[in-house]
């Protein structure tokens, strides 16, 4: 609203990017303490002592440290493995928009404002009756380059119309309100070992729900660049022996009192995780990366081109989720929402897969992008649309074996009684086909309705 | 049927945590001083409502006062700062449960105005009658731009608040409303608007009858022609509003179920007294599961504010902002429509924020190891712990001192024959134990 407003927000936010580790500058020997963090040199060299990976762009490589991490990963195994990332798209993104039918009779009487024009946006090459939103073109180049399926109406039977509900049920891989664990903490239950906090990284704020485990450890990283635990005019040795102290508080995590323990356990694994990236950092404290891609100036650019990072260092990550850019419940005058989002989610993809592919790590990634549903066909008065079913997902990767999977059941037949797109794939069968091709898993360990749900062909 | 009350020793112990848990925690002595009022007189003490008193020296930040209607962060520096000096904890924190029940995100409303206004009728009725208060909800101009009310008109309902007015706020999801009563109660809650003034924003917000649906509806299949305080009504006499109503608060202050017993006394309670939040409050702060249940994890803004009461220091940083933001609690931006998820305060990122915070509480107090007199810090690791888990005034348990003890006599058994080190290593060790009490299971919980 007013100019003084937006520039202290804007220097609020980013610093509290910057202190998650991105933007600071580099500390070389010799350089003076970055500016406005209060810390002197001397603090700065202990707490480095402490276990600091700092992910920067753009800056020359620590070559020791990069080689011994390289050392330590190999020797580990977290070589050669395959990674599931998942991206979440917010508030029930707008398929009908996104891959909008222009060629079905009844699209511009439905969307009688917000209907686009063929030649707004790339043509859909795998159904005449479809186009690519405008902000979504570089999604159209990695489909025309064999990197990307899509399911143009993805969903489950009896579709649920709450944001939290059917959310949760894409979280848990079920149509159970009441679990507790995540699919892929629950495929990480499998795969995954007692002390790699790193398998299953939430790169946001908080735990992303479909990572929950119920048995072996996960982290969040609101960003890979940084995880401290620095203590004010503390140096010398008291400050070499706090991180070990930070450890030795989780040692309740058998108290009686569940939520005392709970905290302990916390403490354990924020220790634990800040093992897991010590290892891979010398005593200067320092690991600098080179994105090979242009990412957008975003969090979720910034999260990606740290996860490819950490992925070409040889991190042991199985599986990494976070949040997309754009908030998608555009209950009214969604034009602007939904190109600015849409095209942020574009572009930042579109830099991941193409740092991949430059790493030479692209063939062990798959993303699957997706939203809890689509929206409405009819839309509403206010220039937006209502909760709607079935919504559109990607999956992108250099092994990814079809353009498509399921068809666009078009606006007369594929419409429900409440006039929302009908399912032509289930999101239970697309986790089910994942687990066995991808990670060559049983399914029905991870799926419940695993024995139920057909397979589709995902992996080249 | 009769409501369980504690009836056990309330002690200075029992009485911090209820500070705790219905506030921000004790200012200094302030648990002794509840606790000699014996459990009826601290509820009811807590519990009194009129006009708060906010003690101590207010916030400056850059040598400023804040600028809460207007400038980005300092809406939440102004609500942190009443959570540190208020004498009205009770208050202050029911608050922050409406803010979390209705919850409503400047991401959208974008203004800080509105946003403050719909704070400040929280804190004015919120004790009062829950349906008096959701009727004020649905009419309140933050709320009324979330949920897009003032696109919802005669003819083009829309279904956003409509649907959230069931799901989370009186009903629950799947307790018996249908996608049709969605509909139609959109449809009976059309009719408002607001005017935007260019350069300032909404205002004028009003009912105005000509943008109203006066036709017939049909919700849980009864028919009327209802209007939008029908449309509450309606939601409030439905049969499952009681349960979802007392499950949720009573969720706020304990974090396990209630028995069956005192689930079914609690509903009758609600009913009896007209709806009213303070009878089942009052309930909820003397049944014996919050004194003999499981401790709650403090949500990030009570830990801050917390830390921050028990110092007796000011809002007098900006830095509260984004350490907030990565503690995932960002104060007037919840994340969605159903407020912050309770459940997963604490992971390790979170965690990790909580410890800077703690570390940006710390530094004003810290003694600097270059510039203490020797002997103003006892050297003795024992003494060492007392003097920084007595600095917070709380209990740690045996576990927890051990650790910290571990911790003193490393760090001193290397000063041993060393002069400088003698001199520095105490003061160093003394900062690092009282951040690690603050970062200790025992202060993230309570």
């Amino acid at each position: 609203m007013n100019c003084c407003n937006e520039f202290s927000r804007s220097t609020l936010l980013r610093r509290a990017v910057a202190e998650a580790g991105n933007g600071l500058p580099a500390i070389e020997p010799g350089m003076p303490s970055p500016a406005g963090t209060g810390l002197d040199r001397r603090q700065f060299l202990s707490r480095t002592l402490g276990a600091a990976l700092t992910v920067y762009g753009a800056s020359a490589l620590g070559p020791r440290v990069l080689d011994e991490g390289i050392a330590h990963a190999a020797a580990t195994g977290g070589n050669g493995r395959r990674v599931l990332v998942s991206v979440f798209a917010p508030g029930g993104w707008d398929a009908l928009s996104l891959l909008y039918p222009t060629g079905d009779p009844r699209y511009h009487k439905l969307r009688d404002s917000l209907a686009l024009k063929p030649g707004d946006g790339p043509r859909f090459r795998s159904d005449p009756r479809l186009h690519w939103h405008p902000a979504l073109k570089p999604l159209a180049a990695l489909h025309a380059r064999g990197r990307l399926t899509v399911f143009p109406a993805i969903g489950y039977s009896h579709p649920d119309q709450s944001h939290f509900t059917s959310r949760h049920f894409w979280e848990v891989g079920a149509l159970d309100p009441q679990a507790g664990t995540g699919w892929l903490g629950r495929l990480l239950d499998v795969i995954g070992t007692e002390d790699n906090a790193m398998q299953g990284l939430s790169l946001d704020g908080a735990l992303l729900p479909s990572l929950a485990t119920a048995r072996v450890p996960v982290a969040t990283l609101a960003s890979p660049g940084d995880y401290r635990f620095d203590s004010h005019n503390v140096w010398d040795v008291p400050g070499e022996l706090l991180n070990d102290a930070i450890g030795s508080l989780g040692a309740l995590s058998a108290d009686p009192d569940p939520m005392l323990s709970q905290a302990a356990r916390t403490i354990r694994q924020a220790d634990g995780l800040r093992h897991q990236l010590g290892r891979f950092v010398g005593k200067d404290g320092q690991v600098h990366i080179n994105p090979k891609a242009k990412y957008p100036e975003t969090d979720f650019g910034r999260r990606l081109s740290g996860l490819a990072a950490l992925l070409d260092a040889n991190f042991p990550i199985r599986t990494a989720a976070l949040t997309g850019p754009g908030s998608y419940d555009t209950h009214a005058d969604q034009q602007g929402p939904l190109q600015d989002g849409a095209a942020q989610m574009a572009e930042g993809l579109a830099a991941f897969q193409h740092d991949l592919e430059r790493r030479g790590i692209a063939g062990r990634v798959l993303t699957l992008v997706w939203s809890e549903f689509g929206r409405r066909a009819q839309q509403n008065d206010s220039n937006g649309t209502d909760h709607g079913a079935a919504g559109v997902a990607f999956l992108m990767g250099t092994k990814v074996r079809q353009h498509m999977v399921g068809e666009f059941p078009g606006l007369t037949k594929g419409l429900d009684r409440d006039g929302n797109l009908r399912a032509t794939s289930d999101f239970r069968a697309v986790y089910s086909s994942l687990a066995e091709q991808w990670f060559g898993v049983d399914a029905a360990r991870i799926i419940p309705d695993a024995a139920r749900m057909p397979r589709m062909k995902l992996v080249a | 049927m009769p409501l369980p009350v504690y009836t056990g020793s309330f002690a200075p112990a029992q009485a911090e945590r209820l500070l705790w848990r219905a506030g921000f925690g004790p200012r200094p002595g302030e648990e002794r001083a509840l606790a000699a009022r014996g459990l009826d007189g601290a509820v009811a003490q807590l519990l009194t409502t009129g006009p708060d008193r906010l003690v101590g020296r207010p916030p400056k930040v850059n040598g400023r006062r804040l600028f809460p209607l207007d400038k980005f962060g300092h809406d939440h520096l102004w609500w942190l700062d009443r959570m540190v000096r208020t004498s009205r904890p009770l208050t202050e924190r029911m608050t922050l449960v409406w803010h979390d029940w209705f919850a409503t995100s400047n991401e959208t409303v974008g203004s800080q105005r509105l946003m403050i206004r719909q704070n400040n009728l929280f804190r004015r009725t919120g004790l009062g009658s829950f349906p008096g208060l959701v009727m004020r909800v649905t009419e309140n101009p933050a709320m009324l731009l979330y949920l897009n009310g003032l696109e919802s008109e005669k003819g083009a309902p829309n279904e956003n608040y409509a649907r959230e007015l069931m799901e989370l706020f009186t009903l629950g999801h799947g307790s018996g409303y249908t996608e049709r009563d969605v509909r139609e109660q959109a449809r009976a809650l059309t009719g408002f608007t607001a005017r935007y003034k260019d350069g300032y924003g909404w205002v004028k917000f009003r009912f105005d009858g000509n943008r109203h649906d006066d036709a017939m509806k049909v919700v849980f299949d009864k028919p009327g022609p209802y209007g939008w305080k029908q449309a509450v009504n309606l939601t409030i006499t439905h049969p499952a509003h009681k349960t979802f109503f007392t499950r949720k608060l009573w969720g706020y202050f304990i974090p396990e179920p209630a028995d069956d017993e005192t689930q079914a006394a609690l509903e009758a309670l609600y009913v009896q007294s007209g709806y009213s939040t303070r009878q089942v409050l009052t309930a909820i702060l003397k049944h014996p599961r919050l004194y003999e249940g499981p401790r709650m994890v403090k949500p990030p803004a009570v830990y801050l504010a917390g830390m921050l009461r028990t110092l007796g220091d000011r809002i007098s940083t900006e830095d509260w902002v984004w350490l907030s933001i990565q503690a995932g609690q960002l104060l007037f931006y919840p994340p969605n429509v159903s407020g912050w998820n309770d459940d997963r305060w604490l992971d390790t990122s979170t965690f990790h924020a909580r410890w800077s915070m703690a570390e940006r509480v710390l530094r004003k107090h810290a003694y600097h190891p270059d510039h203490t007199k020797r002997g103003t810090v006892p050297s003795d690791p024992v003494k060492l712990v007392d003097r920084a888990v007595s600095f917070w005034g709380i209990q740690v348990s045996d576990t927890t001192r051990r650790s910290l003890l571990t911790y003193a006599q490393k760090a001193m058994g290397a000063a041993v024959a060393d002069d400088d080190r003698q001199r520095k290593f105490p003061p160093m060790t003394l900062n690092a134990l009282r951040h690690l009490v603050a970062a200790s299971p025992e202060m993230q919980t309570a």
